[in-house]
């Protein structure tokens, strides 16, 4: 939940901020980050209020290296889902600590929090979520639009990124058009677009069959070699199972396989 | 910002790296952007956005159609009053109720059309008297019958040779009388055309003529089409001097001037002295009023009804489009879900939503506007009219309809700014 950001109209007035110094003056800055973890939480926790109260992660601990390919399982209702909006900044902890690239970024406003959603995290859905009236390359570019990217260099880095996924050949189809497989290979190209320091997938082969979950499947493994951090949470053994480290929750806590 | 500098760890790296400089930044979004965003997001289903302009189309069509139609009246009202009467100027003595019976007023002089044709902007100037011919009437013939069947009741006019051009009469057959029929005081009668009529007389090559009382007067022209006094054309018109020396007129009782397209006033303060000048306060110059002065009332009432319409038609054109973004905030929940996630704030996707429908309306009052506009024409072209729009308010069309709006996305955009991406993004889409 984002209780402390309010949106109001006049807010929205001058969408083209200034960037100010504040911004970047933070301690968290001065942390070098070659040397910690891209995600390490703290004995994080998050609690809905109820009644009745529901603890949904307890305690949790976890710290993703970078390069890293880590798939979190679990059951449905076991806090999966909420570990993943943590994860993804979608959400903040009760309690505890989250350093994202060695900021703690659950003490920060939400102005930054989407700054770093949109920079350094890349989201992969089971649902895809592609605009089905703008083409392919659109929707890698929108991933863009959010961010400190001119838009001479959206176009290149977004055909970039469709390269790399193979669908090169797609720029300008309609995602209608494309197969289940090739859609979420453009939501993955749109995830690496801004060049995230993670890749968090959720239930990235839910929507797909056997075969085309195979083909991002091994997308997923080319992406782990050339040194992308992944995590990927799933309630699938086979999914799971191509991940270098596996972790599993259950009621909200962590138990490493 | 020392963050990040990844591309020392390993070689595959380097591509992937995230871009130190920025990854910390609050998200922000250009206005090309936002702008870029809106425009393709409404353009997502064209026929809707059609259905959803409509009442802003109809509401600023409307507002538009009555100002300017109001303003073109207005302005045909004007210009008739212009070309008709505003070049008009009667010169009378001012005399106090009586005095001219007592010998004691002033009177214009028989030369007062010469005097005043030296004023610069007069056209042309003519006298104008009513001469009293006593028992004399005037017939067609010869008066011998005593019961007096063929007498008619026809007024007798003197005239300067200037009163035709300066009542911009025209002359249909033979001609009007001169300088010197004035001076040699000839018997020669010019027929206005109502008066030619009633003495059987269309054609003067036959050189026909008419008696005033038992004086014969030659015909030499018959007029018609005079603009303002619409007597002359039941008249007959004799020279001053002939009126003088045969009816006894003492002076010539009014001044007609036509002067040129917006002199009137000038002349008007002018002729007076120009007739009299040892006492121009005893001569009365009647000018019409400045242009201007008049029309603006004229219209205003029958507006009120049709002003009120297009505020109606607004009103509901702003509901239309405040319904048709609120339920496509509801169908893009996704959308927006997946906005947050990509980085945009809530003022992001509020920002997208106020100028989609700023958008919206935008285009329904340019639209609007050209139909108003185009109506307006449309009218004034079937009634022969000047369209007369005023400029500004075809600009305003446009900036209302998008304040309309705005005004209109102002709840649609907060709802989908509340919208939380976790919830959002559970959707399929």
């Amino acid at each position: 939940m984002t209780p402390d950001e309010t949106a109001t109209p006049d807010e929205t007035a001058t969408p083209d901020e200034t960037f100010t110094p504040e911004d970047t003056a933070t301690p968290d800055d001065t942390a070098d980050t070659a040397q910690c973890p891209v995600v390490e939480l703290v004995d994080v926790h998050r609690s809905f209020p109820g009644p009745p109260e529901v603890h949904a992660v307890r305690g949790v601990h976890l710290r993703i290296e970078k390069g890293e390919y880590i798939s979190i399982i679990g059951p449905s209702g076991s806090g999966k889902s909420t570990l993943l909006h943590l994860l993804g900044l979608l959400d903040r902890p009760t309690a505890g600590q989250y350093l994202l690239d060695g900021m703690d970024v659950a003490q920060m406003s939400e102005g930054r929090r989407s700054g770093m959603r949109g920079g350094r995290i890349g989201f992969v859905f089971q649902a895809f979520h592609l605009l089905s009236s703008r083409s392919v390359l659109d929707n890698v570019m929108l991933a863009m639009v959010y961010q400190h990217v001119a838009r001479k260099e959206r176009r290149i880095r977004a055909t970039e990124a469709l390269e790399r996924v193979g669908l090169a050949a797609r720029l300008d189809f309609s995602p209608s058009s494309l197969s289940g497989g090739e859609r979420q290979r453009v939501a993955i190209a749109r995830a690496l677009v801004a060049r995230p320091s993670l890749l968090l997938a959720d239930e990235p082969t839910g929507n797909l069959d056997q075969t085309n979950a195979i083909g991002v499947m091994d997308l997923f493994d080319d992406l782990h070699r050339s040194g992308i951090t992944i995590a990927v949470i799933t309630h699938d053994e086979q999914v799971s199972a191509r991940a270098q480290r596996r972790v599993r929750i259950t009621d909200g806590e962590l138990v490493s396989e | 910002m020392s963050l990040t500098d990844r591309s020392a760890d390993t070689d595959t790296l380097v591509e992937w790296s995230p871009d130190p400089d920025v990854k910390s930044h609050r998200s922000r979004m250009r206005l090309i952007d936002l702008i870029d965003e809106s425009v393709l997001g409404i353009s997502v289903k064209p026929s809707r956005l059609i259905l959803t302009i409509m009442g802003t189309v109809v509401g600023i069509a409307a507002l538009v159609a009555t100002l300017g139609l109001g303003q073109t009246a207005a302005g045909q009202i004007t210009q008739r009053f212009d070309a008709a009467a505003a070049t008009r100027i009667v010169v009378q003595p001012n005399n106090p109720a009586g005095a001219q019976e007592q010998g004691v007023g002033v009177s214009l002089p028989w030369d007062a059309a010469d005097r005043v044709l030296r004023i610069n902007g007069v056209a042309a100037a003519g006298t104008y008297s009513k001469v009293d011919t006593g028992p004399d009437k005037v017939s067609g013939v010869s008066l011998n019958d005593p019961s007096g069947a063929n007498l008619l009741d026809i007024p007798v006019i003197a005239a300067s040779p200037g009163l035709m051009d300066a009542e911009s009469g025209i002359v249909t057959d033979g001609r009007f009388f001169d300088a010197g029929h004035n001076e040699r005081g000839d018997r020669v009668v010019v027929l206005g055309a109502r008066a030619a009529v009633k003495l059987a007389i269309n054609r003067v090559d036959s050189r026909p003529s008419i008696f005033i009382g038992e004086t014969a007067f030659a015909v030499i022209g018959i007029f018609d089409d005079v603009v303002r006094r619409d007597d002359l054309l039941d008249s007959v018109v004799i020279p001053n001097h002939t009126a003088e020396l045969i009816f006894g007129l003492q002076a010539p009782q009014e001044l007609d001037i036509r002067t040129a397209v917006g002199a009137a006033q000038q002349v008007g303060i002018q002729a007076p002295t120009a007739v009299s000048p040892n006492r121009p306060e005893s001569i009365k110059a009647n000018v019409p009023p400045a242009p201007g002065k008049l029309g603006g009332n004229v219209i205003g009432d029958v507006n009120a009804l049709f002003l009120a319409f297009g505020a109606v038609a607004l009103v509901v054109g702003g509901l239309g489009i405040a319904n048709v973004t609120l339920l496509s905030v509801m169908e893009r929940t996704g959308e927006i879900g997946l906005r947050r996630a990509l980085g945009a704030r809530r003022r992001h996707i509020a920002g997208q939503f106020l100028l989609e429908s700023m958008i919206t309306g935008l285009v329904g009052g340019l639209i609007g506007a050209t139909l108003g506009v185009a109506a307006v024409v449309g009218v004034s072209a079937t009634r022969d009219w000047t369209p007369i729009l005023d400029l500004q308010i075809a600009l305003l069309a446009p900036i209302l309809g998008s304040v309309i709006g705005l005004l209109a996305g102002a709840y649609p955009a907060i709802k989908a700014a509340t919208i939380e991406p976790i919830t959002a993004l559970r959707r399929a889409g």
